[in-house]
């Protein structure tokens, strides 16, 4: 089984509240779901939409074919009806939208006057769409009712009653009248964890122990706001609405340098304010972590919708050279994990660490058994308390052989902690002398760079293990990459790779690291599991056809892995209209290239 | 108990003769008389001749980027409220790359305490006109005099109702090592406003210029009526008041965030056995 629900409607009209709700019924139902929204830059009116996948099997992506359409809005039927399935039906109300439809496959139910029959109270006809696309799939109301009683547990017993009336009545007028219903969903056993990508990057760094988030609103970054600071008495966390971004990220700075783990985030937009503060980090070598949510720009956009074109941006901004680490997580769990490296990994090295993601990863949800908290690193790297007191000296930025310098909380001890962003010496007071710049540029760079790089993991390998076709992508398309490739398997030798820790770039053996020297080759860790001895270089390399997948209009990542390895790819899918690639849309792609 | 010599840090490469050196001198003594130690406090600076100012004492020191003292100050008091923390900037840092910070550090009457090298001029970058230059000063970069109305800090302070707001002068460092110790005990976002002469680019406010004009604010003036504060900051031209023009006793930041109602931030340790519970939430 394999269905998809699309409800459309204006901003407004409550189609995330339906979308969210079902998809919890779904994901506790025990069934894999993933969503995905379509929204528009405005608080009312316009065209939204939220689309809902259920599975028997886990689900990664939207496809483009839909079985049912609850239409809130005109716009609703005439945009999408041409999607729907051979066996497809829509649902709407001919009293609200003031028009009919004679057609089989529409059904007219009656939202607004069951609502006001049944539950007392026209404002819940959504509760009886919910109702009617559960009664359409023969999907028990059980869960339904406990989410009814959650929801509603402030307001008091006659609205949760209403609501499950309500929810009742389009569940039997959906089963009275639905003659062509022929859905039968495999019944599953055992909840499923159901999360998105911004809660699950907020997740993340709480369970690393973030202690700080500083940030100014910004689409898609201010779900990771939200859900931090409903969570800031319960773990002890301060979260701080900035008067900007500039300030958002020097706040994020102070609290580290103060001897908390600290984190800000924005769009490409807010990011691009915090630029100069990025530089900070490194200079002051103060551990920040940015969660940084791209969307169609320049400038301001296509501010509610998704796109991959930040990759350059985040790679090389700021002035000067510095090391830092650019994770692109391509699903909530990846995102959850990657979160919680870039904490560790920022404090360890005392670097930023820049987590990017999109609007689309930020607003799908995904299904989980659960998510693993043993996988979660926790090392607090910081000097304070008693350790520190009993160090006979201290120098911030004492020369190590790791170029990693201890990191002291200051007050905690006599020892002072002087950080500048000026060009410092040991002890962190402002220098000028060519000796002094040089050692200290190569203490935080060519030092510390090897050690990251040996903390980078390799791309993940789908699929063939000797593909004749390899994608190649990052971030957010790793679920649309995947089931394509297992779409095309049944046919053709073809593999993924899927890049998520993308900078510094994995080590291929083949790939030299920049040195004081020149380039070098370090003896690498990452000949990767599976990937043979040459890795995935290897594996790319032996293919007869390569394709770089990139939501963004010049192929960032194409031009990274040419920068960073030399190999340039010859085929390049790119999709920049904002909107994310749609399955059957991708594997038609894909099959115009390779046959 | 510290003494002056506690703090004795590196050579000033300010010029000779700079205004610097007066509240570099009031400073010390002020913490030495309250009996700080260098380790209790940090000052967050940013940049101009006044963002050095850590570097020549002895202290816990973030020397951030030009106008974002405030910023990284406001990060690490609220990660350590039971740390002084002390915005060292210069008037182009602090009222023109800086003004938003100013006005919302203000706002949020954090408890930190900010002292301006307010000399009506860019030093660093070699005289340029300030935000507080004074209309019709000829510079390098203004050949036709400053067309901006001058930039009056203290009545801003005023009407952003700043919890302390006193104005001092870096020729009188006893009546500045005051400003400072009424600045750092009274509890609320402070701003001492602090004239020093650029002896090197501004040739019109210098120190005769100051000293001819500042008085003294005589002791019955009462700093808590806000509209005779407002008028005292008004005043300018032939005399200049210094002293505390304005104070109240709005709730501080600090206090009204129940995440470190108990213990600072920093000293909290981070609790894993509640994340089984938050995960559950998801299903």
């Amino acid at each position: 089984m394999d269905y998809s629900i699309k409800i459309g409607g204006e901003a407004g009209q409550g189609i995330v509240t339906i979308g969210d709700t079902l998809a919890k019924v779904f994901s506790r139902k025990g069934y894999h779901v993933f969503t995905h929204q379509d929204y528009e830059s405005r608080v009312r009116g316009g065209h939204n939409f939220f689309q809902i996948r259920l599975s028997d099997i886990p689900v990664m992506a939207s496809r483009d074919k839909i079985d049912i359409l609850v239409a809130f809005d005109k716009a609703g039927i005439q945009l999408h009806e041409k999607e729907l399935t051979g066996s497809g039906i829509v649902i709407y109300d001919s009293s609200a939208l003031k028009e009919t439809h004679d057609k089989p496959n529409f059904l007219d139910i009656p939202f607004a006057n069951l609502a006001l029959e049944r539950g007392g109270d026209k404002i819940m006809a959504n509760t009886v769409a919910i109702g009617a696309v559960l009664g359409m799939l023969g999907v028990d109301m059980d869960i339904l009712f406990e989410i009814i009683g959650d929801t509603f547990k402030k307001k008091g017993e006659d609205v949760i009653k209403g609501n499950k009336d309500s929810a009742t009545a389009g569940k039997e007028y959906a089963m009275t009248h639905c003659a062509r219903c022929s859905f039968s969903p495999a019944p599953q056993s055992g909840p499923k964890m159901l999360i998105n990508g911004s809660e699950a990057i907020a997740l993340g760094a709480i369970a690393s122990g973030c202690k700080f988030y500083s940030a100014y609103p910004m689409t898609p970054s201010t779900g990771i706001m939200n859900y931090i600071a409903g969570k800031e008495k319960e773990y002890g966390i301060i979260v701080e609405q900035a008067e900007d971004e500039i300030a958002a990220i020097n706040m994020a700075l102070g609290a580290s340098f103060a001897g908390v783990r600290a984190m800000t985030g924005s769009a490409g937009g807010g990011f691009a304010l915090m630029v100069e503060g990025l530089s900070l980090a490194a200079m002051t070598e103060t551990p920040v972590v940015i969660a940084l949510g791209q969307r169609p720009a320049p400038a301001t956009g296509l501010p509610t919708r998704t796109e991959q074109g930040d990759l350059s941006f985040a790679l090389y901004t700021s002035h000067g050279e510095f090391p830092r680490i650019v994770f692109a997580p391509g699903t909530p769990e990846q995102a959850f994990y990657l979160t919680n490296k870039a904490f560790d990994l920022a404090e360890k090295y005392q670097i930023p660490a820049i987590v990017i993601f999109d609007q689309y990863l930020a607003d799908t949800q995904w299904t989980y058994e659960g998510l693993d908290l043993e996988r979660i690193r926790y090392t607090d790297y910081r000097l304070r308390g008693e350790a520190l007191q009993k160090l006979p000296e201290y120098k911030r930025y004492v020369f190590t052989e790791s170029g990693v310098s201890p990191l002291a909380v200051p007050g905690d001890s006599k020892h002072l902690v002087v950080a500048d962003s000026d060009e410092h010496d040991e002890d962190g007071h402002l220098i000028e002398d060519a000796e002094t710049r040089v050692k200290m540029m190569d203490k935080r760079l060519f030092k510390k760079l090897p050690l990251i790089v040996s903390e980078i993991e390799p791309p993940v390998l789908y699929g063939s293990s000797s593909p004749e076709t390899v994608i190649v992508g990052w971030g957010s398309n790793y679920g649309l990459m995947k089931e394509a490739v297992d779409i095309l398997s049944k046919e053709k030798s073809i593999a993924m790779l899927h890049f998520s820790e993308v900078y510094p770039f994995p080590h291929p053996p083949l790939n030299p690291l920049p040195s004081r020297e020149g380039r070098q080759t370090v003896p690498s860790p990452l000949a990767g599991e599976g990937q043979g001895e040459g890795g995935f270089m290897s594996t790319l390399c032996n293919a007869k056809t390569a394709i770089c997948i990139e939501n963004n209009a010049t192929g960032q990542f194409a031009r990274l892995m040419r920068a960073e390895t030399g190999y340039e790819f010859k085929n390049r899918i790119n999709r920049y209209d904002g909107r994310p690639f749609l399955l059957e849309e991708l594997v038609g792609k894909i099959k115009g290239i390779i046959g | 108990m510290p003494t002056i010599e506690d703090y004795k840090g590196q050579t000033p490469a300010w010029c000779p003769g700079c205004g610097d050196f007066g509240i570099l001198t009031a400073f010390k003594q002020a913490v030495v008389e309250m009996g700080m130690e260098p380790h209790q406090f940090t000052i967050v600076s940013g940049i101009g001749q006044a963002g050095k100012f850590p570097h020549y004492l002895k202290c816990n020191t973030f020397n951030g980027l030009h106008g974002r003292t405030l910023p990284v100050a406001t990060g690490i008091r609220l990660s350590n409220h039971v740390m002084p923390v002390i915005a060292v900037a210069g008037d182009g840092d602090c009222y023109g790359e800086g003004g938003n910070h100013f006005i919302h550090a203000v706002r949020r009457n954090i408890n930190i305490k900010l002292f301006v090298h307010d000399n009506q001029i860019y030093g660093l970058t070699k005289g340029q006109a300030s935000p507080t230059s004074m209309e019709g000063m000829v510079t390098k970069t203004q050949p036709f005099g400053v067309f901006s109305e001058q930039l009056n800090p203290v009545a801003l302070a005023i009407a952003l109702d700043c919890s302390f707001v006193a104005r001092s002068f870096a020729g009188d460092t006893k009546h500045l090592k005051g400003m400072i110790k009424e600045a750092m005990t009274h509890k609320g976002f402070s701003l001492v406003d602090i004239f020093q002469p650029c002896v090197t680019f501004n040739k019109i406010n210098t120190f005769e210029w100051y000293k001819k004009r500042v008085y003294q604010i005589e002791p019955e003036y009462n700093p808590e009526d806000r509209v005779e504060a407002f008028k005292r900051a008004l005043e300018w031209g032939d005399r200049i008041p210094i002293g505390v023009i304005y104070r109240n006793h709005r709730p501080i930041l600090e206090e009204r965030v129940p995440v470190i109602a108990e213990k600072p931030l920093v000293r909290q340790g981070f609790d894993k056995s509640k994340l089984e519970k938050t995960l559950k939430e998801f299903y």
